[in-house]
């Protein structure tokens, strides 16, 4: 076997061997802690024997060992079990929410990615001038504010104030694409903030470490124009850092929008998730949790093996 | 007038540095630089670290690395002063009638694309040949350079290929496009001594054959020598003496260009071998965790007390894996090692002060030898205190003794490793070495990370210091002129094995195995015609065989 | 003191203010935290210098207790965490061997669910106190800094002057406080500041999100909370916690930097 396909096998094998630990780290987070489903469900009031009883109808008296398997094997086959306080079966309410938040974060990557890109671009090309300072510095500002922050800075000065767009994002089937991006605009640009600024920065270094090195200065030395260096030269040595950056930014955006969908009562994972944290209904945390976790791994994944390949030395090893 | 192809008139390079924390400012690091090259000659620029070297040849192709900027004068370059020519015609100027190679091929490929893409690339890109031309000039150049497969060579991938391959890939490279004037930075300096001369031959060939002009540029006199038709020395961007090869090398004018062309003449006679030698090194087998073969095979040598033994080897010949050995870093598989009469343990954890403060070691790079945060007073006195539990007075005394005998002095007592040259900062070191009072010191390479003239200073000061204090040396190096200078024996090691071994008249006088005969004949010697001499000597050895 | 540039000058400024008015809270602020004192959502006037809030309390009074509720919360879950990650990173990188691939894998696990997830999910088992917050967040927070402070441990333990000090005989305790540890330092503070920043991020968000920091007690992500309603009808009580925690979060980063870049020019040495 090709040595690069072994060292991508050996990436997915990790990947895999990651989400089982994250499974059983979640499952088993809620094990150690103090207080269960029956628990939440009957309240601090709860007799011992009532507790027993229904721990006992609920399953939850058998071993932690026999509930994970149980439990994994019932995800695996898509079976994310039943809500505690709406008695509703969980895959269902994730399949939907998950629609609508993917829906939102592919949006806000759409508009960010290539913006982060191409401002990245902007500051190597000014670099230590003015625009570089500027980009900088703006982007300094808005990793300094909590995203939630940001969302209703924009919501008083953009809905409000001048009256664009909607404060809330609500979203339905029935909604047309047009309704639903007109819905979702203020949110995709909180979202878009939030990641830009750590995007940008990190592809700037990425491109400024490459545009650096000896063999670019051989391209400049052989006379090619300054859009030959870089097409020739730059680009096929920074695709593998600047991948990187995004992916590992995709990954933080997941995280960042269960804050914004909170803030725009978007009917998202993230919503979702934190209505029932504080409902504590354990068996729906335990899913979004899962969830969240796979999304996070496989695209910190996606990001290894890109990395991987894009390598010149392990692509056409001695 | 015709045939002049590169005339440079008081040129003036500037630099803005950026100091943390402080307003950015600009110094000038070349003043006032002129000198003409004829079509089809080579010249040499020479100097040490920070003469502005590598910026006067890049201010050739009107091109400055990193903050640096051409601040005044003019550079002609085929009847035109390319400071102010347009933007355009600076780009035909690159790569096409001026090329570049560098110190290092491997930092200057790109990684990702096949060799002959980059090697053709110039030639193609500004028109001078079609693909399929270049393509076929790219191997001659291949062929010519020495290169096996000079057919193929070109479709392997950077990283493919040897240092000294690439090197000589990267000439060809700078030659495809027929250009006027090539400069070479430092060509040959990353490379082992034994690869050095059969790419400064190809090179040397190259540039008759075509005819180019060039511009080498190299620390090294003796190299330069061997190439160049005239040689500018130049000293913290200022000209020191400018003249042809023959005067420079034979009558220079000049102090400093003196002291570059007499630098290694330090004599020092051979010590006799005393009965009872302080450090025995018997039958040494080491290998390193996790590797599965060994890199030490069978050592055996001696170092007697107040001398020196020189080990001298290429890069992987195991030398410093020997002083990793003997210091305890690194156990032995087999073998054992006899110190003042003792046996050493092989684990340093497992041997005792004494052993420990008889045997001390000095670094190649002394910057990160010391630690940055303590001051060179807390540096040298540690040993006192720990060894010889000296405190308050006493202890500022013996560091002050200390800090004279590196010609240093008090003054020095209280800066920190960042305050000092990389001279001073190897003095320091030896310093703390010698505070042990120690019957032996490794010097693993202490010299090579330096300034010929600095490295001269403290192989004078070593052998001063050897005399008074009657420490015996075990050196590493790989630089037979420093080995000459200083050593008493010498152990030639290749692939991990001593293949030669005695007193320094016997190992470096004839007869010679043939490793000890390629080694010694591969060192550049400062004179003229030295390289063709060799060349010729080889040839005609592998002709007899 | 007179090589501090301007941008770490204000930085230390401000960030010094606001711990001044986190300690002295009590004496400072006009009104009592939680005392009602006008009506809902007064605009502000020279009694209420930035107004009321949703039920009537004196909003500049709650942003000063809620700036020492924040900030106490973040300094001591930024000290548990430095205090955790850095002994624990040290040891590994010093002990190497099983040890170092336990600790070193375990972080990697808990590193591969994002923290606010893995928050969320001890949160809704546990009572949210604040005792609590601070030893979730601390802990959670601690494995980037063994990240941290593993790598630059083990940077410097392969220098030639810990070998040094190996080979001259030099025990353990030494090695780590006088010769690793010194160095390690600028970094580890550097980044000390990036984490406070990042805590104080933390909590607020949690706090807006309704895990944090309870009711009546105030903070700035709680304000948010308490006051985001007004924001449809015009009112902006609940963006003043955006301007403090922005403030104070560039003062840190301005600080951090300067230590950032005083480390790399001891390190370049003569430029």
């Amino acid at each position: 076997m090709h040595p690069i396909l072994k060292l991508v096998f050996q990436r997915l094998a990790l990947g895999i061997l990651l989400l089982f630990g994250a499974s059983a780290l979640i499952f088993g987070l809620t094990e150690a802690l103090p207080g269960d489903a029956a628990q939440a469900v009957l309240g601090q009031s709860a007799t011992p024997e009532s507790l027993a009883n229904l721990r006992e109808e609920m399953g939850l008296d058998r071993p932690a060992l026999t509930r994970y398997v149980e439990w994994l094997g019932g995800i695996l086959q898509g079976d994310l079990g039943t809500s505690l306080t709406n008695k509703l079966d969980i895959a269902d309410s994730v399949g939907k929410r998950l629609g609508n938040t993917l829906f939102l974060a592919f949006w806000a990557a759409l508009v960010s990615v290539p913006l982060a890109i191409f401002l990245g671009l902007l500051a190597v090309r000014y670099r230590n001038r003015w625009p570089d300072k500027l980009i900088s510095a703006v982007t300094l500002t808005t990793i300094s504010i909590p995203e939630f922050l940001i969302g209703y800075v924009l919501i008083y000065f953009i809905a409000v104030k001048i009256g664009w767009f909607s404060p809330l994002a609500m979203v339905n089937d029935s909604m047309s694409l047009g309704q639903k991006l007109n819905a979702i605009a203020l949110p995709v640009l909180v979202l878009t903030m939030v990641v830009l600024a750590h995007m940008m920065r990190m592809t700037r270094a990425a491109i400024l470490n490459v545009m650096q090195s000896a063999y670019v200065e051989t391209a400049e030395l052989k006379g090619l124009s300054n859009f030959m260096v870089i097409y020739r030269h730059a680009l096929p040595n920074a695709v593998a850092p600047i991948v990187n950056v995004v992916m590992l930014n995709l990954a933080y955006l997941v995280v960042g929008v269960v804050v914004v969908e909170v803030v725009f009562v978007y009917p998202g994972m993230g919503q979702y998730l934190v209505d029932h944290v504080t409902k504590r209904d354990v068996p729906v945390v335990l899913a979004c949790g899962v969830v969240f976790a796979a999304i996070y791994i496989g695209l910190n994944m996606i990001a290894d093996i890109v990395a991987i390949l894009a390598n010149p030395r392990l692509r056409h090893p001695k | 007038m015709s045939d002049i192809l590169l005339k440079v008139r008081d040129l003036k390079i500037g630099a803005t540095v950026y100091p943390p924390g402080e307003k950015p400012r600009d110094i000038e690091i070349v003043h006032g630089v002129s000198f003409d090259l004829e079509r089809g000659k080579v010249l040499g620029l020479i100097g040490e670290s920070g003469a502005g070297k590598s910026t006067i040849g890049l201010a050739s192709m009107a091109y400055g690395r990193g903050g640096v900027e051409i601040t005044g004068g003019e550079v002609w370059v085929n009847g035109r002063d390319i400071l102010k020519t347009t933007h355009g015609d600076i780009r035909k100027l690159r790569g096409g009638e001026v090329t570049y190679v560098s110190q290092s091929a491997a930092a200057s490929f790109n990684p990702a694309k096949k060799i002959m893409d980059q090697v053709v690339e110039a030639a193609v890109e500004q028109k001078k040949f079609t693909r399929k031309v270049a393509e076929g000039r790219a191997r001659e150049l291949f062929a010519k350079l020495g290169l096996p497969d000079p057919d193929n060579i070109g479709d392997r991938y950077p990283h493919q290929v040897s240092g000294g391959q690439l090197q000589r890939c990267m000439t060809a490279l700078a030659l495809c496009p027929e250009p006027d004037l090539v400069v070479f930075d430092e060509p040959t300096t990353a490379l082992d001594v034994t690869t050095q001369i059969d790419v400064l031959m190809a090179i040397k060939e190259a540039i008759r054959d075509t005819g180019v002009g060039a511009l080498y540029i190299t620390h090294d006199l003796a190299v330069v020598a061997q190439v160049s038709d005239d040689i500018m020395v130049l000293k913290m961007g200022d000209t020191v003496e400018y003249g042809t090869t023959d005067q420079i090398i034979n009558n220079p004018q000049e102090e400093y260009t003196q002291a570059l062309v007499s630098v290694r003449s330090i004599d020092h006679e051979e010590k006799k071998p005393t009965p009872e030698p302080v450090l025995s090194v018997d039958g040494i087998t080491a290998r390193y965790k996790g590797l599965n073969f060994d890199v030490l095979h069978n050592v055996n040598v001696e170092l007697h007390p107040g001398q020196t033994l020189a080990v001298v080897g290429e890069s992987g010949s195991g030398k410093s894996t020997l002083a990793r050995v003997i210091t305890g870093l690194l156990p032995p598989r087999d073998g054992e090692i006899t110190f003042a009469g003792r046996k050493l343990s092989p684990d340093l954890k497992r041997r005792s002060r004494e052993d420990l403060r008889e045997l001390q070691m000095i670094y190649q790079m002394a910057d990160v030898a010391m630690n940055p945060r303590q001051t060179v007073g807390t540096i040298i006195g540690r040993p006192l205190e720990f060894y010889f539990n000296m405190r308050g007075a006493e202890k500022r005394k013996r560091i002050i003794d200390l800090l004279d005998e590196i010609e240093l002095g008090e003054k020095f007592m209280d800066r920190y490793p960042a305050e000092l040259s990389g001279g001073q900062k190897q003095r320091v070191c030896i310093a703390r070495s010698l505070a042990a009072k120690p019957k032996m010191i490794i010097c693993d390479e202490v010299t090579s990370a330096l300034d010929p003239l600095v490295a001269d200073g403290i192989l004078k000061l070593l052998l001063d210091l050897q005399k008074i204090e009657d420490v015996a040396y075990l050196f590493i190096t790989h630089d037979l002129a420093t080995v000459r200078a200083i050593s008493d024996s010498i152990a030639v090691m290749y692939q991990g094995r001593v293949v030669r071994y005695g007193s320094k008249s016997e190992v470096l006088n004839p007869p010679f195995d043939d490793y000890t005969d390629l080694l010694l004949s591969s060192v550049p010697e400062m004179h003229l015609g030295w390289l063709e001499e060799v060349v010729a000597h080889r040839k005609m050895e592998s002709a007899g065989n | 003191m007179k090589n501090i540039p301007i941008s770490a000058m204000i930085g230390l400024g401000f960030t010094a203010l606001y711990f001044v008015i986190a300690v002295f809270a009590p004496l400072l602020a006009p009104y009592g935290m939680a005392e009602v004192v006008g009506d809902v959502w007064e605009p502000s006037s020279s009694e209420f210098w930035l107004g009321t809030d949703n039920i009537g309390r004196d909003l500049l009074s709650r942003m000063i207790y809620g700036g020492r509720t924040t900030i106490f919360i973040a300094t001591v879950a930024t000290i548990l965490s430095f205090v955790t990650g850095s002994t624990l990173g040290f040891l590994a990188a010093v002990l190497g061997g099983w040890a170092d691939q336990v600790m070193s894998r375990t972080v990697d696990l808990i590193m591969s669910i994002p923290s606010l997830i893995t928050a969320l999910v001890i949160l809704a088992m546990v009572p949210v106190t604040i005792p609590i917050l601070i030893l979730v967040m601390g802990l959670l927070d601690s494995t980037r800094v063994y990240r941290l402070a593993r790598a630059v441990a083990v940077d410097i333990a392969v220098m030639d002057y810990v070998e040094a000090a190996k080979l001259r005989g030099e025990g353990q305790i030494w090695i780590i406080f006088r010769e690793v540890l010194p160095n390690a330092l600028s970094p580890l503070v550097a980044e000390l500041g990036l984490r406070f920043i990042f805590m104080v991020l933390f909590v607020s968000t949690l706090s807006f999100l309704g895990l944090g920091v309870q009711p009546p007690l105030a903070d700035w992500g709680g304000i948010v909370k308490e006051n985001k309603d007004g924001i449809v009808y015009g009112i902006g009580a609940a963006l003043y916690p955006a301007v403090a925690i922005a403030t104070l979060a560039i003062s840190v980063n301005l600080v951090a930097d300067w230590i950032l870049n005083r480390t790399t020019s001891l390190k370049g040495g003569r430029g």
